[in-house]
């Protein structure tokens, strides 16, 4: 170690350069060790279990928290679905206002936060963990999920900040500062300081991080493994491009180009699917049963549901907060339309195109059984299952692809690789508001954070998977928890927007315009 | 009320022969003029997080800049001629924006410049005068 610093010290790139691969290689480890000792204590406390069981109490926060707001709108994910549809296509939309942010661009731009690894490898560790039955429980968070993202970007509109220039911030530091005084609730200004901390480090995680470290195992399996730090220089040295260089064209290219990859993924999925037409039924079969046996994975069905819990909740984000703060740019008179479009996100992000993942890669017997009993087989460490060429994460779902169309892993690395920049693009931003939320704005500390936001890109690429994926978790999950807790003392706020919404509806006060 | 003719305009020399048309039209008729200016925009267009949060403040300054820099200097210079007068501008897909606005005011007949286009760009992506001869509810007259 004393050495190492020695080295800094007298010009580390000289000595790199003379040491090749194996100073290379030691540069990962070192990152890796550091960074994984550094974050242990944060990851144990997040996903501390229950006295006496082996249930992850954050996980179980996530699910009570969408099935009381499901159960308090009564069912307003489905109750609203068709309304929610209309709202996107602009049937509602005062032609006076086009030139604004519409619903469907803060859709959109929302989505391609959210949509990215979590759909392509998170789902595959899921999937890779908790066998089939995870899918059952991802499909069921998605749909809950709803319900939570419905509350904070209603929430997330009704007490945004708009300035005298014309530019918006919103998002959970504002409505639980300004939503909690209006309530004549103390502490509101707390939670916001906490949920600000806990965005910069989900940010740098679950928005960076993790998407470096993913987008680098889809270059290595593609071009031959190689060290991660040079993806992660490469990589941080285009998102300081647009970021910090304002080099928005690169972004505009992206956000244009991640549409149609998405797409084309899930038309992708389903030809698989319909080309596997006779194992649907089989597939869904192993999804249920799983779901409630486990179907030997290690935790048996609570390890099933806990992977499946986790991984929505990742991929969506819905209770994160994060999504208030994209949302909260539309140009909306009622508050209550952007939380209506916003539950469209968990169910196009986890309902559908998680669930392709999760099928193809049944569908495709990545995931190896016992032929006698129908239990799926552990490898070494009895944590994961075995799959046909011992791949897992993203690796696991391109294996899964290119077995039905040869060469699709190359599709696929294009894709996760355009995901995970666009997705550290929306992070980003996220964590920038949260970081000028706490420094107060200004070009000075803004640019800081920029810096120390393209540095973790570096750090992300070079670790292993496993301590990123903890830390990327935990620090998501930790906004989850500042944010619930307080979207239960402000549903009574969406409550009311939600009824004075419904009877002008229905009295035909609000129109439509096409 | 007087007869109006709407005209596209945007600062192109095709928009400005379109309008120096217009003009002598309105002229030896003693129509009134609407100088429409249209800035293409699809609610349906992808921007990222940060042009979300700043895009009421663009699309202030843009309207501000289309009335200062455009449209002010070619209502006075209107004027000054004899015509009369009024300008508009909107956001929205430039054909089918220019037919509502030809809709909306009532007017007679509607009067475009083209680009002179005719290569790949066109053909993918259609042209504005070309377009509006589908959409158009009343006569368009396009200007070379």
């Amino acid at each position: 170690m004393k050495n190492a610093i020695k080295a800094g010290a007298l010009g580390l790139p000289l000595s790199l350069a003379a040491a090749g691969p194996a100073a290379a290689q030691s540069i990962d480890e070192t990152v890796n060790q550091i960074f994984a000792s550094s974050t242990g204590w944060f990851v144990s406390l997040i996903f501390s279990n229950f006295p006496g069981t082996s249930f992850p109490w954050i996980v179980m926060w996530l699910v009570v928290a969408a099935t009381v707001f499901t159960l308090y709108f009564a069912f307003i994910q489905f109750r609203a679905f068709p309304h929610s549809i209309a709202l996107v296509r602009g049937d509602y939309s005062d032609p006076n206002d086009a030139g604004e942010v519409s619903h469907f661009q803060a859709l959109a731009t929302a989505l391609s936060g959210t949509v990215g690894l979590g759909n392509i490898a998170g789902v595959a560790v899921a999937v890779g963990i908790g066998g089939p039955g995870a899918t059952f429980w991802m499909i069921l968070a998605g749909l809950l999920g709803m319900a939570s993202k419905f509350t904070e970007c209603t929430l997330g509109v009704k007490y945004r900040n708009e300035y005298e220039d014309g530019t918006v911030s919103g998002g959970p530091m504002y409505y639980l500062t300004k939503g909690f005084d209006e309530r004549g609730l103390p502490a509101g200004k707390f939670l916001a300081v906490m949920f600000s901390i806990f965005c910069i480090l989900g940010a740098l995680g679950g928005g960076n991080m993790f998407q470096a470290n993913q987008a680098h195992a889809q270059l290595s399996g593609v071009l031959g493994d190689y060290p991660g730090w040079i993806s992660g220089v490469i990589f941080a040295a285009i998102v300081f491009a647009v970021i910090v260089g304002g080099l928005k064209s690169i972004a505009r290219v992206t956000e244009k180009v991640v549409p149609f990859m998405g797409i084309l993924y899930v038309v992708t999925a389903l030809v698989i699917i319909l080309m596997n037409a006779d194992k649907i039924g089989w597939a869904f079969g192993q999804i249920f049963d799983g779901a409630f046996t486990g179907l030997g994975v290690a935790g048996g069905m609570v390890g099933a549901l806990i992977q499946g819990f986790k991984r929505a909740a990742f991929s969506n984000e819905a209770g994160v907060g994060s999504a208030a703060i994209a949302h909260s740019a539309v140009r909306t008179k009622e508050p209550i339309t952007e939380g209506f479009v916003s539950l469209l996100e968990p169910f196009i992000d986890t309902v559908v195109i998680c669930t392709m993942t999760a099928l193809v890669i049944i569908i495709t017997g990545q995931l190896v059984a016992d032929p006698n009993t129908g239990l799926y087989l552990l490898d070494e460490g009895a944590s994961t299952i075995q799959t046909v060429d011992g791949n897992k994460g993203v690796a696991l779902t391109s294996a899964a692809f290119s077995s039905a169309f040869g060469g699709f892993q190359y599709v696929l690395a294009i894709a996760v690789i355009l995901f995970a920049f666009s997705t550290m693009i929306s992070w980003s931003y996220y964590g920038l508001k949260a970081w000028t939320f706490l420094f107060g704005e200004g070009k000075t500390t803004e640019i800081i954070f920029k810096v120390i936001f393209c540095i973790f890109i570096v750090i992300g690429a070079a670790a292993n998977l496993g301590p990123v994926i903890d830390f990327s978790d935990a620090a998501i999950f930790a906004m989850a928890v500042v944010n619930i807790f307080g979207l239960y003392f402000l549903i009574p706020i969406v409550k009311a927007e939600l009824n004075s919404y419904l009877s002008r509806l229905k009295s035909g006060e609000i129109k439509k315009f096409v | 009320m007087s007869e109006k003719i709407v005209v596209g305009y945007d600062d192109s020399e095709a928009s400005k022969n379109a309008l120096a048309f217009a003009v002598d039209l309105a002229k030896a008729r003693g129509c009134a003029v609407v100088v429409a200016h249209v800035l293409e925009w699809s609610p349906y267009s992808f921007l990222t997080p940060e042009e979300l949060a700043e895009r009421h403040a663009r699309r202030k300054e843009e309207l501000e800049r289309a009335e200062e820099a455009l449209l002010a200097p070619v209502r006075s210079e209107l004027s000054a001629a004899g015509v009369e007068v009024e300008t508009t501008s909107r956001y929205g897909h430039i054909a089918e924006t220019l037919a509502t606005i030809a809709t909306e005011t009532g007017a007679k007949q509607l009067i475009v410049g083209r680009t002179g286009q005719s290569g790949l760009s066109s053909r993918i992506f259609g042209s504005v005068a070309g377009t509006l001869a589908q959409v158009s509810t009343v006569p368009v007259t396009i200007v070379p």
